[in-house]
């Protein structure tokens, strides 16, 4: 079980109210993300639910029992830090047990579930080993292993893919994924990459300042952004926002538009292309329209445009329309 | 990383060093407070009372107090100064590509492993002393009277000695220190076109101020109360010319046993002990944070 | 350091450094020298040395004359002692003050420091009444308990700033995996910290062996370390030079010999926060 409700939950440093407020329901066996730009309280988010961290006010409930101040290791969640956190002076082996061993679990059943774990992990021959013998990836494995094995009723991420290089992340998230799927445990990650939040989320909570600025599938925030923040976090290449009369023409004070959404050949804006990238598979072109400003596109992998040509732009989706304050209308 | 239970748990891990350190500065200090006020001589015991200020008094107007005063800071200075100095420059030397390097910094370290007592008087008896020091048949064999180390320069000697049982220990943190600074620093400096000097003076100190702070402030703990190579050596002499406040406690209590206007000096030694921690704190405690 | 050198100028430098070395290491090696010569050969004027009459009869009266192995393990008992206890009483003091660090550590840090500024003269005649009254006169309990007093500043401090190099994250995952704040300190903090820790140990035993004026005025004969034994010793043998030396090196040789061996141990440690 590891369904998690919070309740008005407030954290202040001081004077510094980090966290103003937050309701959230975490429902069993969901895979929730916290997403947002470094300083929005998403690990201190996390930190409270852990409870490596006091709220200052609200309560964190754990399967319907008041959580909210019990020390972390009566919680009953395990933690990926993003720095690993493995103990250097404990082999692989040890890592692994620690949690079991403070558990008071018998030596017979700590071997068998490291055992499991490790084989899951593909940890099997590192078993001796220190984590200073490990690569970036491996230890990465030895901090899953160490929270699988105490079967928790929820895992939570911080960032945990973030000291890894990019290869290696992407195949960290699938593994994660994967551990997900063959788990059925909630789960709740925290990243600042919107690209993590979107692969891996069955459920984007996206913060702000602190606050939560939208909560739903991946899907849904991509097409239904509640505001200009959420429109502009989620998605990438970043969508174009444009206010002025082009706006106005929407019945809107700010008018968004994905670059992915936009065509390139004939339409309305006429513009001399900047940055040209080919990926091969996607083009991204920035696009310096007269009256607009900058305009980002996704084309095709055959686009053939380049720098200094002249080109017209036609908007070729959804069109989200903003109010003043920047709430979707 | 704090909650209430870490914050309490914090406060009762703490809470037995504070609490034993608060006992044993306060019970002695509450004691010598007590009794600086007090006649109490342990040659006529049955002669007892308050005797308000007069302890402090005699101490104030004693001929010698206030050279003694003037040679507890010299002790200080005089010793942090040639350890620093030296240590700084032996540092730097030990530092280059030297064969040997392990055995160096054995025979460097010595003299920290040696007690003060015996410093002192391997100092007193084998090099200083006038007819059979090894100072003194230098002085011979090169045809000059022997040097009266203790007779006439009894201070400076007393800082010698005590700089010398110091200097391992400024030049081993100096050392570690300087062996930290990362080469690439260096190297940047010289194709920036710094000579050694400027490379000293621009990198390689600025580097070296924390672990200059962390050897002023251990040594100047440890230097405050020096009492056994003074004891050792000349014994305060000749007359008053080596006293310092310590010693001149330690005369007080042992020699002349008047309890009373020892404990006047032992808390003009502590409010100069304060003095000295206030403005050291202040100066340097700075360059301790983070 | 993957710079060139030029052998000359290495041949400069260590000349240099070794001439600087063996005149800083000189008088403990004279020491050593005088306490194996006979008196006359000690005191011989110019001074002896290879001609010198080699003898090993210094060590054999001092050894005969004194109680040798009562002080040498009085000092083990006492150094260790104190050392020992102040790491138990300042393990958790630094955890806290470096992991839950409020406003207040820094300055909590600097007031402990500053109870050693108090010079022990000036407290000299109330402790020793103290001890008296307590029954700790003379008693190895007694000074183990002075020294360890006299040395929790420092031993706070070093492990203080040990303890600041080891990442929050790692007590925090011992946290969340159940462990209790004993556990985190013993199965997780200390083992990561024994460098450290066997750095202060052996810098805290150094200076509790060579600590002289606590254990000579708290003590008589029972419990007198070898610091008294050598005072005992200087005062009434007057000039008999390689005697004086036989029993200073007897008094300093165990800590020499154990600092040496150690010294790398040593050095690591011996920053004080120094080394960022």
């Amino acid at each position: 079980m590891g369904k998690i409700q919070l309740r008005a939950v407030r954290k202040s440093f001081g004077d510094v109210h980090v966290i103003p407020g937050i309701d959230l329901d975490i429902e069993d066996g969901e895979f929730v993300v916290f997403v947002g730009p470094s300083g929005c309280g998403k690990s201190t988010l996390l930190r409270l639910i852990a409870g490596l961290e006091d709220t200052t006010s609200g309560t964190i409930d754990i399967d319907g029992k008041d959580a909210t101040n019990l020390p972390p290791a009566k919680r009953g969640l395990a933690m990926v830090f993003q720095s690993y956190a493995l103990y250097p002076h404990m082999t692989v082996r040890k890592n692994i047990a620690f949690p079991l061993k403070m558990a008071g679990m018998d030596q017979a059943e700590q071997d068998r579930r490291v055992e499991r774990a490790a084989k899951v992990l593909n940890l099997a021959s590192y078993l001796d080993r220190r984590p200073g013998q490990l690569s970036g990836g491996q230890r990465q494995r030895v901090a899953i292993g160490r929270a699988i094995v105490r079967e928790p009723a929820a895992f939570l991420f911080d960032e945990p893919l973030s000291n890894l290089d990019a290869a290696l992340r992407v195949g960290m998230r699938q593994e994660i994924s994967e551990l997900h799927q063959s788990l059925k445990t909630t789960m709740i990650y925290v990243t600042h990459d919107q690209v993590e939040a979107m692969t891996m989320a069955d459920k984007i909570v996206v913060l702000h300042a602190g606050r939560i600025e939208q909560v739903g599938s991946p899907l849904e925030l991509y097409r239904n952004p509640r505001n200009i923040f959420v429109a502009g976090f989620i998605g990438s290449p970043k969508m174009n926002f444009i206010e002025g009369p082009e706006a106005e023409k929407h019945g809107a004070y700010t008018i968004g538009i994905r670059p992915e959404h936009i065509t390139v050949g004939d339409g309305p804006w006429e513009g001399t292309v900047g940055l040209s990238e080919h990926l091969g598979s996607d083009s991204f072109i920035k696009v310096n329209v007269e009256g607009l400003g900058v305009i980002n596109v996704r084309g095709t992998g055959e686009l053939d445009v380049h720098h200094g040509d002249r080109i017209r732009l036609a908007p070729a989706g959804k069109i989200h329309r903003f109010d003043k304050e920047g709430l979707a209308l | 990383m704090s909650t209430h239970s870490t914050r309490l748990a914090s406060r009762l891990m703490v809470a037995p060093s504070v609490l034993l350190l608060f006992v044993w500065m306060a019970v002695p200090l509450a004691m010598t407070l007590y009794f600086s006020f007090r006649l109490y001589r342990l040659l006529s015991p049955d002669r007892t009372g308050w005797v308000e200020i007069t302890n402090y008094k005699w101490f104030f107007k004693a001929p010698d107090f206030w050279l003694a005063l003037f040679n507890t800071l010299a002790l200080v200075g005089g010793v942090l100064v040639i350890t620093v100095v030296l240590g700084t420059l032996i540092a730097l030397l030990i530092d280059q590509p030297v064969k040997g390097q392990g055995v160096l910094r054995i025979l460097v370290i010595a003299p920290f492993f040696v007690m003060p007592p015996v410093a002192a008087s391997i100092w007193e008896n084998l090099f200083m002393h006038p007819q059979n020091g090894l100072f003194a048949a230098a002085a011979n064999a090169l045809g000059a009277q022997p040097i009266l180390f203790l007779e006439k320069y009894p201070m400076s000697s007393v800082i010698g000695i005590t700089a010398w049982e110091w200097l391992p220990f400024a030049t081993l943190i100096l050392l570690t220190a300087l062996q930290s600074l990362s080469s690439e620093q260096l190297e940047a400096a010289e194709m920036d076109g710094a000579g050694a000097f400027s490379r000293f003076r621009h990198i390689i100190l600025p580097h070296l101020t924390r672990a200059i702070t962390v050897v002023v402030l251990i040594e100047t703990i440890f230097l405050l109360g020096i009492f056994g190579e003074i004891y050792t050596t000349t014994q305060g002499g000749p007359g008053s010319a080596s006293t310092t406040l310590p010693y001149m406690i330690f005369k007080q209590a042992i020699v002349a046993k008047d309890i009373g206007r020892a404990a006047a000096g032992g808390i003009i030694a502590v409010i100069l002990a304060n003095i000295v921690a206030y403005f050291l704190m202040r100066g340097l405690g700075r360059n301790l944070d983070a | 350091m993957a710079r060139a050198v030029t052998p000359q100028r290495k041949a400069v430098t260590t000349l240099a450094a070794w001439t600087v070395a063996l005149l800083i290491f000189f008088p403990v090696l004279w020491m050593v020298l005088t306490s194996f010569k006979t008196e006359a050969s000690a005191v011989a004027m110019p001074p002896q040395f290879l001609s010198a009459d080699w003898t090993t009869a210094n060590y054999a009266e001092v050894w005969a004359r004194s109680d040798y192995p009562r002080f040498f393990l009085n000092s083990v008992i006492i150094s260790l002692g104190s050392t020992l206890l102040g790491l138990a009483v300042a393990i958790p003091a630094a955890w806290a003050m470096a992991f839950v660090p409020g406003k207040r550590t820094k300055d909590l840090l600097m007031w402990m420091l500053s109870t050693k500024m108090m010079p022990a003269v000036a407290v000299m005649i109330p402790l020793y009444l103290v001890f008296q009254r307590l029954g700790l006169f003379d008693t190895r309990i007694g000074l183990v308990m002075a020294l360890m007093l006299m040395n929790l500043p420092i031993i706070i401090w070093m492990l203080y700033t040990y303890f600041k190099e080891i990442p929050a994250e790692i007590l925090e995952a011992a946290r969340m995996d159940g462990a209790s704040l004993w556990n985190e300190i013993v199965h997780v903090l200390t083992p990561m910290a024994i460098p450290g820790i066997a750095s202060t140990l052996l810098l805290n035993v150094i200076l509790a062996w060579n600590e002289a004026f606590w254990t000579i005025t708290l003590t008589t004969t029972k419990a007198a370390p070898l610091s008294a034994f050598i005072a005992s010793f200087s005062a009434p043998q007057g000039l008999f030079y390689a005697k004086l030396s036989a029993a200073s090196t007897m008094a300093i040789a165990p800590i020499l010999i154990l600092g040496w061996f150690s010294q790398k141990q040593l050095v690591r440690g011996l920053t004080f926060g120094a080394v960022k």
